[in-house]
């Protein structure tokens, strides 16, 4: 009476969480885009306005910090383009690590009941922060229409600087949420941190204002990185050089890298701690 | 509605093939005996070597065979495992000792409607809950009108849910979760759903799966019923298992030890 056939759900054969893991998010890409359009849909479902906030939000911060900055950081002209277009990169790591631990929280509810890959949760969060990312793109040009300045052609880059900060954004979502399962108390002191790591980044001011001897520990950033290799094409016009992007691209693939392994090594564990 | 006797009567489509095996089955919960809340804590009590857990056995070396076709019902006190066991054989909690194999694939009837968006319209509701449940777009998409049909929800289903009274939505979530005939249908104590009158239109729903050969694997603490419905019991104690049988034999023996 014994079954030969294959089971589908067999608990002790299973050879690579991670690998695991990618199949999964596959089977359950159906679940990704609804999770993403939930997301978006719901976050001003109430609101006259709707999505359009996703869009007179940055537009809004770069609007106070430039009357508050301008005449403080006049060196760099425009300045509202310059501080837009670090906000951007900034806003979608933020939204999306944010997102990722809120995500797994209120998933945890549902992990506990019923089996859902949990690593969609982080990458659902990144998904609706690539939305907003877009969205906000179109403020960006605006801006930069109405300051005058030149929409110059190397914003076809902008694509790679993209991927790679999502990738970025993406494993260190994962490696805060999982934290934050275990240990509650990371997600308030994320929020302490996320402040803390924003004025540690020249987004509102200009690299220039560094001292001399700081340059060496602001260069350990990963978001320095992240942020230059967004600006560069859309503020001085030109392709980020090799040795400007190749910090940027090991953060990323390190970060994405160890997250997924360090997320998915504690898959089984969700459904007993959330 | 079938009487007892008929429900009873063996059902020819029975084969003893194996659907779900669960082979020396261990569920253990790590309770901290005290609270660590902070990574700072954890940090010293770690190089103290003062993280003291108490571990507690949800299931205790099961082994059992449920066969396809079947209606297995599982019974036991408060904390005897019977949930656990659910979440073991559908996936959420991996046992940390002994395997669980299954040859088909489950729909949990746990916690209906668990995740609808109240924001969101019925419409809405149904391919995320559907999502939720494992199912792609042409899935939810050819059983979405009969989901709404047999919800009686009517011109309500382009509203958002918080507008929905309990019952409503209740009453979606169930046609959701069993707008699919599943090969396995697990349930938790959610026959109680909606009025009388739903409650056997859902019931004739779930008779009519097992007519045409599902799986299912129910808890209830209602035993009459359990006999009513179950062609084999297991009882469940402290998370090890008592008995394995006949309905009536196990009832009678669980009740003849906690009555």
């Amino acid at each position: 009476m014994a079954n030969i056939a294959k089971p589908v759900y067999d608990s002790a054969n299973r050879a690579s969480p991670a690998l695991a893991e990618l199949r999964e998010i596959k089977n359950y890409r159906y679940l990704l885009g609804q999770l993403i359009r939930r997301d978006i849909l719901t976050r001003y479902k109430r609101s006259f306005l709707g999505v359009a906030w996703t869009m007179l939000n940055p537009l809004g911060t770069m609007l106070i910090l430039s009357i508050v900055f301008s005449n403080l950081f006049n060196a760099v002209q425009p300045y509202p383009v310059y501080i837009l277009s670090g906000l951007i990169v900034w806003n979608f790591f933020s939204q999306s690590t944010n997102a990722a631990i809120s995500g797994l929280v209120w998933g945890g509810g549902m992990l506990t009941r019923i089996y859902i890959p949990p690593t969609i949760f982080g990458v659902s969060a990144i998904g609706t922060a690539l939305v907003n990312l877009l969205l906000s793109i179109v403020p960006l040009i605006l801006v930069m229409l109405v300051t005058g300045a030149v929409i110059p052609w190397t914003i076809v880059f902008l694509p790679v600087s993209i991927l790679i900060v999502t990738g970025f954004a993406l494993g260190f979502g994962l490696i805060i949420s999982s934290l934050a399962v275990f240990f509650p108390d990371v997600s308030e002191m994320y929020q302490i941190v996320l402040t803390a790591w924003m004025y540690l980044t020249p987004i509102i001011y200009p690299e220039t204002i560094i001292p001399e001897n700081w340059l060496a520990f602001y260069r350990l950033n990963p978001m320095y990185w992240m942020v230059k290799m967004f600006r560069l094409p859309i503020f001085d016009g030109r392709i980020p050089t090799w040795a400007e992007l190749w910090p940027a691209l090991v953060w990323s693939v390190l970060t994405l890298v160890i997250g997924w392994l360090f997320f998915t090594s504690k898959t089984d564990e969700y459904a007993y701690r959330v | 509605m079938p009487t007892v006797s008929e429900l009873n009567a063996p059902r020819a489509e029975i084969v003893a093939e194996p659907i779900i095996l669960l082979d020396d089955v261990s569920v253990h919960y790590r309770i901290p005996s005290e609270r660590i809340g902070s990574i700072k804590e954890y940090a010293i009590r770690v190089l103290q070597r003062k993280v003291k857990y108490r571990k507690f056995s949800a299931l205790n070396k099961v082994s059992l065979t449920v066969n396809r076709g079947e209606v297995f019902g599982i019974i036991g006190n408060n904390g005897a495992g019977k949930s656990t066991m659910l979440k073991v054989i559908s996936k959420v909690l991996r046992p940390n000792q002994g395997c669980v194999r299954v040859w088909g694939k489950i729909a949990p009837l746990l916690e209906l409607g668990a995740g609808f968006h109240p924001e969101l319209s019925g419409r809405e509701n149904i391919f995320l809950n559907g999502a939720l449940l494992g199912y792609g777009k042409h899935e939810m998409e050819s059983v979405f009108d009969e989901i709404v049909e047999f919800s009686e929800l009517g011109n309500f289903i382009e509203a958002p849910i918080r507008t929905y009274s309990s019952g409503m939505s209740a009453r979606l979530g169930f046609a959701v979760a069993t707008a699919h005939i599943p090969e396995i249908l697990i349930l938790d104590e959610i026959l109680s759903v909606g009025d009388e009158a739903f409650q056997k239109k859902s019931r004739d729903r779930l008779q009519n799966f097992q007519k045409q050969g599902a799986t299912v694997i129910m808890v209830s603490h209602g035993l009459d019923s359990m006999i009513a419905m179950c062609d084999r019991l297991v009882w469940l104690d402290h998370g090890s298992v008592r008995m394995i049988g006949e309905p009536v034999e196990v009832v009678a023996a669980y009740r003849g030890e906690n009555l």
